[in-house]
């Protein structure tokens, strides 16, 4: 979508508010949402994870990422794991999609070869961290329906409060709600209940940059499982957008070449 | 002093009675705050370290605490197309339990395979109805070979299987575990109803916790009116008389009240120890009421007159009744050495108990009384001429009843090391418990219930792909598995293996572990991001990936053979991998130290209280020499009972090692009477040694036996309890003041009569 479009649908947002359903209204902030973040076309960045168990352990795991935008399907990511020490190399290919389960390989360097996930449910956690393959792959719109909740604020600012549920049978939760900054268009907090509805998660953004004067990115991911006392600190670093990345940069041959 | 407290007590009678009630009711309105524990840990103090060591285990991985659903097909067959349906019906609700974490069993299991260059990662059994008979096979053929699943979730013939939830309790409130329990006992009935052709037992630390208060309940819904009832019984036939039955019956109703009103005050949790404290007070109070009921009714059928009669027996029972009060209150306190807070608890709830009962002895008792009709009673009803010529008896065969008696006492104190330490946390139900019905079933037919559990540290980040570290720990497993009892290990290089195996065509010849550290990481990462919501490896790795946990699960065994297979572990360690050394932990390990534990905390504990209790003695009995004598026939009783219980039965535990502190106290209290009455006599009337005796069983050997007898019948009852905690401790202490009524009956005079005092 070309961004003076907008503006103009910023214009319609109050207008059509009042008259829809909370369904319909909670669809399109997760629209507007992803409207404002469409036209990136692509970027890299560094991803560090640190993960605490209850008992205070820590642990560190570094990557790179790179994502290519695509225009009428989920967006295809790589990620190169470079610490732990004996998963350096390892690279991670995702295509993920609108409709369907994602597509994902994974490139084993002590073995030299590609293996594809073959797993139809890959909600599992994400390097043994807090974080759900499912919370940092590309949020795509039609991976959820929504619901319009209230508006709220959080940590002063005036949000939206939306529960959106996942369209995976296989998504460890049944909801999330998610408070999304009314000015900026992006989520501030989401908590995420299990399948029983109860509490799991809590994930907070923190130190959200804005760049190309459009896209915001949160510097610091705070995942906190309730339930077990374990959390994330995901830190995303040296973002850099419009690197010149292209398709080709994205395939199985590309994943050996990574590193 | 006390004379013109009591002549206002007989005076006020009903400003007395009016002010006994309210303060008792006063109190007793506490019971509204009432609230029973149902968690396990309860019997572990916070600094325990078997518990410490439990906690920090689970903090570094995940808790444990779990529902067990034991599914039974009728036709023994667990592949068949309506059992699996109903496995995989039950996995998929049981995510539905509140505080559940994950849920495992042989459908959702996560199998994997090769395929061409993918590793397949799916669900053992996806859709029951439509695989066909030989895939049906397969499947078995698949779960029964797996080291992971085998003796855990399904029997090596197949005939049985579980679902195991574990769950995660946050501890903030009590309807927790009911919530849980509830949920988990619904969902077996739905899919019972659904299935007809299964049985579900429903096993596991969460429905052993709810078990805990609901077999509290049922035990005081079933020995509460067993205890009145046997009150009754014995009251009536013993003072033959009703306005005595009726007052004794009051003072045990408030006083019962009251005591419970002030433990839900003081906010503490009941918990099946405590659940017997109305019990163990109404036969202490009896014993108050008795002594002072019988000496009023001696007195009247003397010819006194009510009111001369009551002060008279007031006078010479309040001292000897004070003093088995506050002998009897340090005998409980004791308790508070214990290393299970329940039975601190216990002791602080009796000794609460007790300074009540004597209070409303001296102050309810005699007002209702004096309000009372009461009959003057003819004839010899209380015995006093069967007890002179009992005592004619033990006067006459002194010399052969201290040395008969001596040679058993030291024949059955010799037994005592034929004592055992055994608690088995299984067996503190009784088997009319669904839970131990369940667990007993699980334990023949699928599982054990007993775990031990151990973090295996590598010593570095990312050191469990270490192939060094990995053989050490499979040796480990190895060298489990050759032990007797053990039915399962479960060890993360088992799935290395699998793993290296997958990544090898499927070629049995990998089954191996991997020889390189970057390939076993490279696999775990692999297979860890192929695992779905809440079936990944946290439970089983650290975050820092540098160790592991190991778990193993032992058939139902006793306390011993438990500690001697650990402590065997730990030879195998310190020879093997000596970095890696760490004792086993979990509620097994808890449980099979907390007996030993409790035993030398009681031991510290019954002795200062056996030091007070001397002191108490002769300083009130005013005498060296007599009240260093008494505790003879104070510990003897100990002795005899711990010998005689290691001939019977052999086995003692957490519950048994406090019953030396418990019935110290109330043992005393015969001695007390006895040698009160025998200085009495020596004092005022001038007697000899052996006339003294013979007072002294005219005056108290009936009182003595009644009260010795309430208590017996008292603390046999809990024998009924569906605790084996409570039953074992009833018993040895029903014993145990059976025994020291016979010390008391035959041991005491013939020493007090060689070596009781100056002779005069």
């Amino acid at each position: 979508m070309k961004p003076m479009l907008i503006p103009m649908l910023l214009l319609l947002t109050p207008m059509s508010a009042q008259a829809a359903t909370p369904e319909e209204r909670g669809l399109e902030i997760a629209t507007e949402i992803e409207l404002r973040d469409t036209g990136f076309h692509d970027f890299k960045a560094t991803m560090s994870m640190l993960l605490r168990n209850k008992h205070g352990e820590e642990s560190l795991r570094d990557m790179r990422n790179q994502t290519l935008e695509m225009e009428n399907d989920g967006d295809k990511t790589l990620v190169i794991f470079d610490e732990p020490r004996d998963v350096k190399g390892t690279a991670l290919l995702s295509f993920s999609h609108k409709v369907g389960d994602d597509d994902q390989w994974l490139y084993l360097p002590a073995l030299k070869r590609v293996k594809r996930i073959a797993s139809r449910n890959k909600s599992g956690p994400f390097m043994g961290s807090e974080f759900a393959y499912e919370d940092i792959s590309s949020q795509e719109v039609e991976k959820y329906t929504y619901k319009f909740i209230e508006e709220s604020d959080y940590e002063g600012k005036p949000c939206f409060l939306i529960e959106r549920y996942p369209v995976d049978p296989n998504s460890g939760y049944t909801r999330q709600q998610v408070w999304v900054d009314q000015e900026r268009y992006i989520s501030l907090k989401i908590d995420y209940y299990d399948r029983k509805n109860a509490p799991l998660k809590t994930l907070v953004f923190r130190g959200y940059q804005q760049y190309l004067n459009q896209y915001w990115r949160a510097d610091e991911m705070h995942m906190e499982n309730h339930q077990t006392g374990k959390s994330t600190l995901l830190t995303w670093k040296q973002y850099d957008f419009r690197t010149g990345l292209t398709d080709g940069d994205f395939n199985k041959n590309s994943l050996k070449r990574a590193r | 002093m006390s004379e013109t407290f009591f002549r206002f007590v007989l005076k006020h009678k009903a400003l007395v009675i009016f002010l006994a009630v309210a303060l008792s009711l006063l109190m007793g309105s506490g019971v509204k705050q009432l609230q029973f524990s149902n968690d396990y840990r309860m019997f572990f103090s916070e600094e325990n370290p078997q518990l410490q060591a439990f906690e920090q285990l689970q903090n570094t991985y995940t808790k444990t605490d779990n529902v067990l659903f034991v599914v039974e097909p009728e036709d023994g067959k667990v592949f068949t197309r309506e059992t699996l349906a109903a496995i995989s019906a039950l996995t998929k609700e049981a995510w539905q339990i509140p505080y559940s974490l994950r849920v495992d069993s042989i459908t959702n299991y996560q199998h994997t395979y090769a395929q061409g260059d993918d590793l397949v990662v799916e669900d053992l059994v996806l859709d029951p109805a439509s695989l066909t008979d030989e895939a049906l096979l397969e499947k078995q053929r698949i779960a029964t070979g797996d080291p992971l699943l085998v003796n855990r979730l399904i029997s090596p013939s197949a005939h049985t299987t579980g679902v195991n939830v574990t769950v995660h309790l946050p501890g903030k409130s009590l309807t927790e575990v009911p919530e849980a329990a509830a949920s988990a006992q619904e969902m077996a009935n739905r899919i019972e109803e659904a299935y007809p052709h299964i049985t579900i037992h429903l096993t596991g630390m969460v429905i052993m916790n709810h078990a805990f208060p609901t077999a509290s309940q049922d035990d005081m819904k079933t020995l509460y009116p067993l205890m009145f009832a046997a009150v009754i019984l014995v009251l009536v036939i013993m003072l033959r008389s009703i306005p005595g039955t009726l007052s004794t019956l009051i003072i045990i109703i408030l006083m019962i009240i009251a005591t419970m009103g002030l433990t839900g005050w003081l906010g503490i949790k009941l918990s099946p120890p405590t659940t017997t404290v109305p019990i163990v007070i109404m036969t202490l109070a009896i014993a108050d009421c008795v002594h002072i009921l019988v000496n009023f009714l001696h007195g009247m059928r003397d010819g006194e007159s009510k009111h001369q009669a009551m002060m008279e027996s007031l006078r010479i029972n309040l001292q000897p009744v004070f003093l088995t009060t506050l002998t009897t209150a340090v005998g409980f306190l004791s308790l508070n050495f214990s290393e299970a807070p329940p039975f601190r608890d216990l002791g602080n709830m009796a000794a609460m108990g007790v300074a009540l009962a004597f209070f409303l002895s001296i102050t309810f008792l005699p007002a209702m009384m004096m309000l009372l009709p009461v009959k003057s009673l003819g004839g010899d009803t209380l015995g006093s001429t069967t007890m002179l010529r009992f005592a004619e008896f033990v006067v006459r065969n002194k010399k052969g009843l201290l040395w008969g008696m001596g040679v058993i006492i030291l024949l059955l104190i010799a037994q005592i090391p034929n004592n055992r330490l055994d608690d088995q946390f299984v067996k503190y139900f009784d088997e009319s418990i669904a839970f131990r019905q369940a667990t007993d079933f699980t334990t023949d037919n699928l599982t054990g219930i007993y775990l031990i559990e151990y973090s295996l540290e590598s010593g570095e980040t990312g050191g469990i792909s270490d192939p060094g570290f990995l053989r050490k720990v499979d040796d480990f497993a190895q060298w489990y598995r050759q032990q007797p009892y053990v039915l399962h290990v479960n060890t993360i290089t088992d799935i290395m293996k699998r793993l290296n195996r997958n990544m090898h065509e499927d070629d049995d010849d990998w089954y191996r572990l991997p020889d390189r550290r970057d390939l076993s990481a490279q696999y775990l990462l692999l297979y860890e991001f192929s695992l779905p919501f809440g079936l990944d490896l946290n439970n089983q790795i650290n975050v820092k990936k540098s160790a592991t946990r190991f778990t193993v699960t032992l058939e139902s065994i006793s306390t011993q053979q438990l500690l001697a297979i650990e402590e065997s572990a730990q030879a195998w360690l310190a020879e093997h991998a000596p970095h890696m050394r760490i004792s086993g932990a979990s509620p097994t390990m808890m449980f099979a130290h907390i007996g030993s534990r409790n035993i030398v905390a009681m031991l510290k504990g019954t002795s200062l209280a056996l030091v007070m209790i001397s002191v108490i003695l002769i300083f009130a009995l005013r005498s060296l020499r007599v009240g260093g004598l008494s505790l003879i026939p104070n510990l003897v009783p100990m002795g005899m009972a711990f010998g005689l219980w290691g001939m019977l039965v052999g086995e003692v535990g957490l519950a048994l090692s406090v019953v030396t502190g418990m019935t110290l106290g109330i043992v005393v209290d015969d001695t007390v009477h006895f040698l009160s009455k025998y200085l009495r006599a020596r004092r005022e009337k001038g007697m000899d040694r052996e006339d003294a005796v013979r007072y002294a069983f005219a005056t108290v050997g009936t009182a003595l036996w009644v009260t010795s007898l309430v208590l017996m019948v008292g603390f046999s009852i809990l024998a009924f309890s569906h605790f084996q905690l409570n039953a074992g401790m009833g018993m040895l202490t029903a014993i145990t003041l059976g025994l020291a009524l016979v010390a008391d009956f035959l041991f005491l005079p013939p020493l007090l009569i060689y070596f009781g005092g100056k002779k005069s």
